[in-house]
């Protein structure tokens, strides 16, 4: 698929489309492409709607870019790469949609060097719980004007508003990108090198993402003595999830994964780990090593079996709090950040 | 009264709460122009200090105002409302350094620079760097989201903290983020950075550190029009090159810092821009050829290339004298902060100078071109009379010129007392519910810096039109 550019004006009617809907709607429940349905537990019932699809304003020589949020990440890719940019948001899925993976919050495999997904995110808007469409952030790639929503809105897993539009920055593609390789400990690989891309670890197989001028890509790869070789492969398996340590205790990890039978990949520096089993008993037992461990483990595919975080949520009176104040109803994705429905902690109150 | 000050005395000692002429008025503002009052100014020397300091003002029924270094010009710190004013500065220790895993903890009052200095032994900084670096604190940055010249490539404040402890408005503490990648539910991380005060107090931050870069380079770019200059820096970021920062001084801040510093500016130009690159060598090399080829695309009289890290230091000097330098031209200057899109440079810098004509004023431009961060400096005597009209005047005329243009309020500043009344420019009256709610869940109580970032009635149903069954 390929997009024009059209004015904002251009999705308004579908926004106004969503605004009564949600209005008239007892619950509603954001669709994008349903790659990450397993995230949080599955909504309990609504309406179910979709953002509008569209390129709004595409401003390159700002590097900054506005789309309607259902549009496909994919799509957003060659529009801007056929300008030599990119939005490092890297979602698992193909067909992921940008307001889904915003929704979702789940950062994409470049986060060492380029940060997560929050920090490329300018300007948010949403359909509230009222049916209001509401503006947060701003358009350029500096703002402090009042209170960040765009944070707010991402990985809020629709509980909070229908996302329709965003306002990304955008960056310039490297001359260069590259896969290396080495048995060397990923520690050592990263001291050895400058803000490297990624650091991807697997226990055996330290692979490394490079990215920049010729010239320094080469450098960098001799001077950690890597060697070029193909992309890490993710982990599969029917039931995954992805483990957040502070990263230094990711070597710690290896052991406890390896004995719990999981395949598994490590973002190294920045303290995520990606995990795969064929039984829903390993992915528990690979939990209990992330909590040993002082972190925690989403569910990301399968497992239905299991909690979808397997922790309390941090600050849940806050969280509820700020939920209560945008949806007092509970009217926007029901269920599925569990522990934040706002009707029955209204009656305990 | 005398209660609030003996109750503050007893729990955090007889030195650190005062209620004397002196302190009241040393407080009685920031660096912005916004006068209020303070009940009594105190100095915890911890988290459980704050914490009390704020129950004790809750119990008093009064609102508190934390504090940093003062450096803020908004007003985010001026106290409104008779508060009890919580400064931070006595709360100076850097805790932990984590070289391998690139992590500081630090508790609020940490001078900016004091954070770098106190890892460059270990090849790291601190990104971001305020012009007021020397003497604003870490917490304030987090107030207020802090920004600087080296905020262009490696983000504004928000992008370098991980964690923190914070003390809420009902005297509860928490910690928000953590050093793990995520957590489940909201980023109240994000939400508390840049919430200027009216969500907590942050005692303890966990602040990510950087690494050196192995080259950079300075460059000195050199122009006979303002508009060329303003091309320019809308060329390299068309080009594809993000500096790790792009400044712009036009020719009376120029002259003046020469004047000031003689840190070797041209006094005959219309305009100089600052461009660091930094990072790799190869990239490097590439970048400064493709800085100075779109420079003399744009009739750049001359490219200076610092020769050594001595250069390199003058150089900069010179921009972060800036502010010191025009106290020789004028005794009162008036500094603005907005940010517009970077293609819109040349035309919102013309409608500028034009306002400032308009107006019988001396304006000048010293500011972050990169990121299309303004900061129009209007410099006068405020003896003359009248004066004072005109400078807000044309305050507000810019500050409208730049949202009109696709900009918005404050790119690093902060809104505080100084821009609150202007946010209806940008925001509708369903964005400013939306940020009210957000605070109120932070704050039910409304204690946290009151009359802050907001514009009374922000909050719908705060006014008497919610029709019944409607969402109060």
């Amino acid at each position: 698929m390929d997009l024009i550019e059209s004015p904002v004006s251009s999705i308004e009617p579908e926004v106004a489309d969503l605004c009564a809907a949600v209005r008239d709607a007892a619950s509603v429940v954001p669709v994008g492409a349903r790659t990450q349905w397993a995230v949080g537990e599955p909504p309990v019932d609504g309406l179910e709607l979709r953002a509008p699809v569209g390129l709004l304003r595409y401003d390159a020589a700002d590097l900054t870019v506005t789309v309607a949020a259902g549009t496909p990440v994919a799509t957003l890719a060659k529009v801007l790469s056929r300008q030599g940019q990119e939005c490092p948001l890297d979602p698992r899925h193909e067909r992921a949609t940008i307001g889904g993976v915003l929704s979702t919050g789940l950062s994409g495999y470049r986060r060492l060097r380029h940060g997560p997904l929050r920090n490329w995110v300018l300007e948010v808007r949403f359909v509230n719980a009222r049916g209001d469409v509401v503006k947060g952030g701003g358009p350029t790639v500096k703002n402090v004007s009042g209170y960040d929503l765009p944070r707010l809105l991402v990985g809020s897993l629709g509980t909070i508003g229908l996302l329709t539009q965003v306002t990304l920055r955008a960056q310039p593609l490297p001359s260069m990108r590259m896969w290396t390789t080495t048995e060397r400990s990923p520690d050592e690989v990263r001291d050895a090198l400058f803000r490297p891309v990624a650091i991807l670890w697997d226990g055996r197989r330290t692979c490394v993402r490079l990215e920049g001028e010729a010239a320094d890509v080469t450098a960098q790869s001799d001077d950690a003595a890597l060697d070029e070789g193909a992309p890490p492969t993710f982990p599969a398996g029917p039931h995954r999830g992805r483990i957040s340590v502070a990263p230094g205790r990711v070597p710690a990890l290896r052991s406890g994964l390896d004995q719990a039978g999981v395949r598994w990949l490590a973002e190294v520096g920045v303290g995520t780990v990606h995990v795969a089993a064929d039984d829903v008993a390993a992915l528990a037992a690979a939990r209990e090593v992330a909590a040993h461990h002082g972190g925690w483990m989403l569910r990301e595919a399968g497992a239905s079996q299991l909690d979808p975080f397997g922790i309390a949520l941090p600050n849940r009176e806050l969280l509820l709090r700020v939920k209560t104040a945008f949806d007092p109803d509970g009217k926007m994705n029901p269920g599925r950040l569990p522990g934040l429905d706002p009707r029955p902690a209204t009656k305990s109150s | 009264m005398r209660d609030l000050v003996s109750d503050l005395q007893a729990a955090l000692g007889p030195d650190r709460a005062r209620a004397e002429p002196l302190e009241l008025t040393l407080y009685a503002r920031d660096a912005g122009v916004a006068r209020g009052r303070a009940a009594v100014v105190c100095w915890p020397a911890s988290a459980d200090g704050v914490a009390a300091a704020v129950r004790i003002a809750r119990r008093h029924d009064r609102p508190f105002v934390a504090r940093g270094s003062g450096t803020g010009l908004s007003g985010g710190a001026t106290p409104v409302g008779d508060p009890v004013v919580i400064v931070t500065t006595h709360m100076n220790r850097v805790l932990e350094i984590d070289a391998p895993n690139r992590v500081a903890w630090v508790e609020p009052g940490v001078l900016n620079l004091d954070l770098t200095r106190a890892v460059q032994h270990l090849g790291l900084h601190y990104a971001p760097d305020p012009s007021s670096q020397q003497a604003c604190t870490v917490g304030g940055n987090v107030a207020t989201n802090a920004g600087g010249p080296h905020c262009l490539a490696s983000g504004v404040t928000s992008t370098h903290v991980l964690a923190l402890d914070v003390v809420l408005a009902d005297g509860s503490v928490a910690q928000l983020g953590g050093l793990e990648p995520d957590q489940p539910g909201y980023d109240l991380r994000g939400c508390f950075v840049g919430s200027e005060g009216t969500m907590g107090i942050a005692t303890r931050i966990a602040v990510r550190l950087s690494p050196d870069p192995p080259a950079v380079r300075t460059l000195l770019l050199d122009f006979e029009s303002v508009d060329d200059a303003a091309a320019t820096v809308s060329g390299i970021i068309a080009a594809g090159i993000v500096p790790a920062a792009l400044e712009m001084m036009d020719a009376p801040i120029t002259r003046a810092v020469e004047d000031f510093v003689g840190a070797g500016y041209p006094r005959d130009a219309a305009a100089v821009l600052l461009v660091e690159l930094d990072g790799l060598p190869g990239g490097v090399e590439v970048q400064v050829d493709a800085v100075s080829s779109v420079a003399r695309s744009h009739r750049a009289r001359s490219v200076r290339v610092a020769a050594d890290d001595a250069e390199r230091a003058l150089l900069w000097k010179g921009r972060k004298s800036a502010f010191g330098a025009i106290a020789r031209i004028a005794p009162d200057y008036y500094l603005h902060d907005a940010v517009v899109p970077r293609t819109r440079l040349v035309d919102v810098l013309e409608q500028v100078y034009a306002i400032a004509t308009e107006h019988e004023l001396i304006v000048m431009n010293v500011f972050h071109a990169g990121d299309g961060n303004l900061h129009p400096l209007i410099v006068f005597d405020a003896r003359e009379p009248g004066i004072w009209e005109r400078v807000h005047a044309a305050g507000d005329a810019i500050l409208r010129a730049c949202v009109d243009a696709g900009g918005v309020l404050s790119g690093e500043h902060g809104i505080g007392l100084e821009k609150r009344d202007a946010m209806p420019w940008m925001f509708s009256e369903h964005d400013l519910d939306a940020q009210a709610r957000l605070r109120d869940a932070f704050d039910p109580s409304g204690a946290a810096n009151p009359q802050k970032v907001l514009p009374a009635g922000s909050r719908c149903g705060e006014a008497v039109r919610a029709p019944e069954g409607a969402w109060i």
